[in-house]
């Protein structure tokens, strides 16, 4: 019982500096918009130490007596941010790349507090309960569909920095050269190989969820259809592209399939995983 | 030893003054050499002789004399810089500080090569490494030398603000003159191709295919080559548009393009813009963001002048320090001799001791002498950076005994 009261004031006390680096990196994106230099390295900096703050939370949540709360979606959600965060660290590094925090990381710090409300950080709350699905399925499914949510969401935050670029590129806007962005062609690439590692992760989760559910005789709720009609924008996005049709009209259809992922993650859940 | 500056530069002389005193490498070199501990830096803006001698008085009238006799017009326009000074303005120079175009990157080299030219010494030495140093520091710390400073490297910068790297993309370039030439010299810096040249007058426009590595054709060609060029910059002295948008969008089949129209009147129809993944640039355009990136540099110029007056400083205080360093080489000699002599005086004791106690037994007298003579050194160095140095450096001397031999 010690243990486990300790185990959540340590949940406690990792959550609040999570939300306070990410919510500092969101501003310090801002102010790097405004003025490139400081303001870019502390928000960097910002979403490096956050990350590895929430890898903690994520660890101690994990090793709790009931297991990591994958199985609500309050959870899985956490995760997801997580999941989000970890992937832009790969690009975001990058001096040319750190506008494209302040798409991710606003996000990333609203999604934590959200997933905060709903028990997803906490140790032993009761909201979380240990899962009735086995590990293996866990990270099938929860895993992989949230790994390619996560995808989604950054192709999505590479083609908004996209759509923002060329907008000031179409404006001739005198400040273009001052504020370093990445390069059209660098976006357009990125945000297609994002898309193109993650549909297949998605096609694998969700074939194992359907597969479960299939074999459990379970309904097919509005979650699922959701989640399916994601992936036929993104699947229709690779094909598209495939077909010449790139840039901005490409970076329109990413962000409609991102609106689609919003729902999933924040809108229906309560279906799912009632 | 101290150093002394004498030069002219942008801000004080025009440039028929300038060129009377420019020198080339050998020039600057063999001036150098004759003027002893002393580098020549002789760019298109400035010539300026440093010289580290101990009479400042008779360094600046032989760097003078050795200008005048280049030219006798340029001594009112001659600048006299000494020690800490001389040292401040060197940092920005090497930082772009001092350039036409401020944080412009290629003075760094041009430092470089007049340290590598000249017959610097110790101090010479130093103070132009520090210069590097800072030239480096000031372009890695701020945004000064970042956004470019010319239309036709703005031209470029744009391409690859669409593009990203250039290496492989192609450019047809409209029109064989000087300007389109410049910025087709930025484009091939940066790895893109220039592929085809197309102008009115077949000669020209082949002689500059040539000199390119790529195709002549006449203007009414195009449109048909727009299907494989990225970049289009055009420069002619047609009275109307040489490329319309509908030829555009009729000949680009989908491709992404960047125009840069830097003729006047304009050679390329503004309803390009318009069309999806088109972008047009006229020279109106490319000025404004010049003259933008320039109020950046210059907006950065107040972080790299503290940059350059910290590194200043810290010359300063190297420079006090040689002062002392000799009265400190003094001391410690001193002290090590006496700790030497002690222990061979006590060697008969000391025989009986094995190996390693007669290692810790050294270990021990020398950081006694070192714990010693700690303080004294550290405030030595500190005084020096005042004016008091030489007056403790003295003292020093006559406390301890030290000879003339031992000192300066």
């Amino acid at each position: 019982m010690r243990t486990s009261a300790s185990r959540c004031r340590l949940a406690e006390l990792l959550f609040w500096p999570v939300l306070l680096l990410y919510g500092e990196a969101a501003v310090g994106y801002f102010g790097e918009a405004r003025r490139p230099g400081a303001a870019g390295r502390a928000a960097t900096w910002g979403v490096r130490l956050g990350w590895l703050a929430q890898t903690a939370l994520l660890g101690v949540q994990a090793a709790r007596e009931d297991g990591f709360p994958w199985g609500t979606w309050a959870g899985s959600l956490n995760l997801f941010v997580w999941l989000v965060v970890g992937a832009y660290l790969i690009w975001g590094c990058r001096k040319p790349f750190r506008l494209l925090g302040l798409a991710v990381m606003p996000l990333a710090a609203t999604l934590l507090v959200v997933s905060r409300a709903g028990g997803g950080t906490a140790v032993g709350t009761g909201v979380g309960g240990r899962s009735h699905y086995s590990n293996l399925f866990l990270v099938l499914h929860v895993g992989l569909v949230l790994a390619a949510f996560a995808g989604f969401t950054l192709a999505a935050s590479l083609s908004a920095l996209y759509i923002w670029q060329e907008r000031r590129l179409k404006r001739r806007e005198a400040t273009i050269l001052r504020r370093p962005a990445p390069s059209l062609a660098t976006l357009d690439r990125l945000a297609a190989r994002t898309v193109a590692f993650a549909l297949p992760a998605l096609t694998l989760g969700a074939a194992v969820g359907i597969a479960r559910l299939v074999s459990d005789g379970d309904r097919v709720d509005a979650l699922v259809v959701a989640t399916l009609a994601t992936w036929a924008v993104f699947a229709a996005y690779l094909v598209a592209r495939a077909r010449g049709v790139t840039g901005r009209r490409a970076a329109y259809v990413a962000l409609a399939g991102f609106a689609l992922v919003i729902v999933v993650r924040l809108a229906l859940p309560s279906v799912h995983f009632a | 030893m101290h150093l002394a500056l004498v030069g002219t530069s942008h801000h004080h002389a025009p440039v028929e003054l300038r060129e009377r005193v420019a020198l080339d490498r050998d020039e600057a070199s063999a001036l150098a050499e004759r003027l002893g501990e002393a580098v020549c830096l002789s760019t298109c803006n400035r010539t300026e002789l440093y010289v580290a001698a101990d009479d400042l008085e008779d360094a600046e009238r032989r760097a003078v004399d050795a200008l005048v006799e280049l030219e006798p017009r340029v001594e009112p326009a001659l600048y006299r810089l000494r020690d800490q000074a001389a040292a401040l303005h060197l940092f920005r120079v090497a930082a772009g500080l001092d350039s036409l175009v401020p944080g412009e990157g290629e003075i760094l080299g041009q430092v470089r090569a007049a340290h590598a030219a000249g017959s610097p010494g110790r101090l010479l030495d130093r103070v132009f490494r520090q210069a590097l140093h800072t030239g480096r520091k000031v372009r890695a710390q701020t945004a000064i030398g970042e956004s470019p400073s010319s239309v036709s490297a703005a031209a470029a910068a744009l391409a690859e603000q669409v593009f990203g790297e250039l290496g492989g993309r192609t450019i047809l370039l409209v029109g064989a003159g000087k300007i389109s030439e410049q910025a087709a010299r930025n484009l091939l810096s940066r790895g893109a191709r220039i592929a085809f040249v197309a102008n009115r007058t077949a000669e020209h426009g082949s002689e500059l295919a040539v000199r390119f590595g790529a195709e002549a054709i006449p203007l009414e060609r195009i449109g048909d080559e727009l299907s494989h060029a990225d970049v289009v910059v055009s420069s002619t002295s047609a009275p109307g548009y040489v490329l319309d948008a509908a030829t555009v969008d009729r000949s680009r089949r989908g491709r992404q393009l960047l125009f840069i129209d830097l003729a006047v009147p304009r050679d390329l129809d503004p309803a390009i813009h318009e069309l999806d993944g088109c972008y047009l640039y006229d020279i109106d355009d490319l000025e404004a963001i010049v003259s933008e990136t320039l109020a950046g540099r210059r907006g950065e110029a107040a972080r790299a002048e503290a940059l350059v007056a910290s590194e200043a400083e810290k010359f300063h205080e190297w420079q006090a320090a040689l002062d002392v360093v000799p009265a400190i080489a003094s001391l410690r000699a001193r002290a090590e001799e006496i700790r030497e002599g002690e222990l061979r005086k006590a060697e008969g004791l000391l025989g009986r001791l094995d190996e390693g106690e007669r290692r810790a037994v050294e270990s021990i007298t020398t950081q006694i002498v070192n714990k010693l003579l700690h303080l004294p050194t550290v405030r030595l160095k500190q005084a020096a950076v005042s004016a008091d140095g030489v007056i403790y450096a003295d003292a020093v001397r006559h406390l301890f005994g030290l000879g003339e031999e031992d000192g300066r």
